[in-house]
């Protein structure tokens, strides 16, 4: 990039160099404790202060037990359904929409725009939020996970700025042929969008897998917990609330295996998603590009 | 100009059913899930009661409001909420800009690719494992709550002291969000001109000279459009992180705008009185982004809408 480069710039990029590892080995460190200290003697994990940077020991019993685990694993079943169906109904609802909001020949189409960005910017808050679900009659409900927030204005908002760049004549000659609207927004205008389409079912299953403030609020049986609800009751209220699956069993150790259980739950959770998030970083970057050119 | 006279819509009606067809379920999802809560505003102006639904409660005009100024939680919660928020304004957002710059100057390649795919990583933790980590580290025997216990002498757990919140909000933030946040500057910064560079380098500008005259005015834009976002949302603080980490002792410096609406509202059904707690919220949230945007129109020409 720079050819005439300086001694005050090789200074500064070393300096760059440097601050950007360490941070980079900040954002790795905590991941590779929480992930040395799930297989580790629990007793050993206990007895240590600092960071674990080699795992002591080899020991599976904490994965064992979190396996047998039947409200974990169902609420990992529930998240999975959760996501599968909030991110399939969103998507066909975003894309359905947004086809003839990026038609401009379509007289409502900015209108109804309007209607739908007014809600980024102004809305009714938590409270009036959960009185609604409930009204509807969705409270503790799967639907109450799966449905309010199944749609997002942003997301739309990509849809419709890729579609509005399909040029109008590929569609056209389908049009002269009988197709419907929905039939060329499928068989013609998705295909051409794949890209815009990835991104945005990567946003809806990342923040569906993540979800966990709705749930808490919407969702009183534990049968539909979704997982990251569970894992709130194992990593943060256990301290005070206790818990009916891990006492009894493990009363001489309980605490040794309590912590080991936190280790090993925070692994069952995150490690599907650190698994291919490098895969689908792309589409991410992608996706803000779009959006900001849109704004 | 379109013309919205009785004949335009008839015929556009006629033509276009179809798509007015697919826009249904899009249209039915913003009215009961985001118009029909702003109509749950009106709960603000009543003594409500689940019971009597929205036109059976009683008016109390603006009682619910005085009731919230009135008491010692309203400066408390408006000033941590402000002060959390002036934080991540005058750290985080730097911050990113700057770790985006500092990344812009390495060359294409390895490191380079896994920098950004570690420091994007924490990104993807959820916030309640990211609440579960934080919770593990700093309590006495953690590793964070051991490393401040080197400088004040005993260790503590430092979510029970209300002193530790802010640094550790902030902090955490920054761990889970500067790699991702750096994104939109990376792709602003890749849009650059190379030709700029090459001029400013004949006429002899050294790198920092550069970056002052070219690759900053190169993504003004984007920093501006991120700022306004970010001003517009300043009393928008988000209550997942203080609800799961909050306790009653550190109330004093952790009680937000949010967390105080979820606990009067949804903990202790005080549905009214919180409903006007998050009406005064949104209201002034909408007024300085309307605000911040117009502003910038005028000085700038970057705007959001």
């Amino acid at each position: 990039m720079v050819k005439n480069k300086t001694l005050g710039y090789r200074l500064f990029l070393a300096f760059d160099y440097l601050i950007l590892t360490v941070f980079s080995v900040l954002c790795l460190l905590p991941v590779l404790h929480v992930a040395f200290a799930s297989f580790s003697d629990p007793a050993w994990v206990m007895s240590k202060s600092g960071l674990i940077l080699m795992p002591h020991g080899f020991n599976i019993d904490g994965y064992k037990q979190i396996f047998t685990n039947r409200s974990l694993m169902g609420s990992y079943g529930n998240t999975i359904l959760y996501v599968f169906s909030s991110t399939a109904i969103g998507l066909l609802v975003t894309v359905l929409g947004a086809y003839p909001l990026a038609k401009k020949e379509v007289l409502f189409s900015n209108v109804l725009m309007l209607f739908i960005s007014f809600t980024m910017l102004f809305n009714g808050g938590m409270i009036a939020f959960y009185i609604v679900v409930k009204n509807i009659g969705l409270l503790d409900t799967r639907w109450a996970v799966i449905l309010p927030t199944c749609v997002s204005a942003f997301n739309l908002i990509l849809v419709r700025t890729a579609m509005s760049t399909v040029p109008p004549a590929l569609e056209e000659s389908a049009m002269l042929d009988g197709a419907g609207p929905v039939r060329i927004m499928f068989q013609i205008v998705l295909p051409l969008i794949k890209a815009t389409i990835a991104t945005v079912i990567l946003y809806y299953a990342v923040a569906h897998w993540n979800e966990w403030f709705n749930a808490s609020i919407f969702l009183k049986d534990r049968s539909k917990f979704p997982l990251q609800l569970i894992l709130q009751e194992i990593l943060i209220a256990n301290d005070n609330a206790s818990n009916a699956t891990q006492s009894g069993q493990l009363s001489g150790n309980a605490d040794l295996y309590k912590q080991l259980m936190k280790y090993c739950t925070i692994m069952v959770a995150t490690v599907p998603v650190l698994c291919f998030y490098p895969f689908i970083m792309k589409y991410f970057e992608k996706g803000v590009m779009i959006g900001s050119i849109k704004g | 100009m379109r013309k919205f006279t009785w004949a335009a819509i008839k015929k556009d009606l006629r033509k276009h059913w179809a798509l007015y067809l697919m826009a249904v379920p899009l249209i039915a999802f913003f009215v009961v899930f985001a118009y029909m809560p702003m109509g749950g505003l009106l709960m603000a102006f009543e003594n409500y009661k689940p019971n009597k639904g929205f036109f059976g409660s009683q008016f109390v005009g603006f009682q619910n409001f005085l009731d919230f100024f009135g008491s010692p939680f309203a400066y408390r919660t408006i000033r941590n909420t402000l002060v959390i928020s002036l934080l991540q304004l005058v750290i985080e957002f730097p911050l990113t800009i700057i770790f985006a710059l500092l990344i812009n100057e390495l060359a294409l390649g390895k490191f380079r690719k896994t920098v950004q795919m570690l420091t994007y990583m924490p990104y993807f933790i959820s916030m309640v494992v990211m609440a579960g980590i934080i919770v593990d580290f700093v309590k006495s025997t953690g590793v964070i709550g051991q490393f401040v216990g080197l400088f004040t002498g005993t260790p503590t757990n430092l979510l029970g002291d209300p002193k530790y919140w802010r640094p550790l909000y902030i902090g955490t933030n920054l761990w889970q969000g500067l790699g991702f946040g750096s994104i939109i500057y990376v792709a602003a910064l890749s849009g650059i001109d190379p030709t700029l560079y090459e001029a400013a380098e004949i006429d002899g500008a050294t790198r920092w000279k550069q970056t002052i005259h070219v690759t900053l005015p190169g993504i003004s834009t984007t920093i501006i459009i991120m700022l306004i976002l970010r001003i517009g949302s300043i009393m928008a603080v988000g209550q997942e992180k203080t609800i799961l980490l909050y306790n009653p002792q550190v109330y004093e410096t952790a009680d937000i705008i949010a967390s105080f609406i979820y606990r009067k509202g949804l903990l202790e059904f005080n549905y009214g009185y919180s409903t006007a707690v998050s009406l005064f919220n949104s209201v002034i949230n909408f007024v300085l982004l309307v605000t911040t945007n117009q502003l910038s129109k005028k000085f700038s020409e970057a705007s959001l809408f």
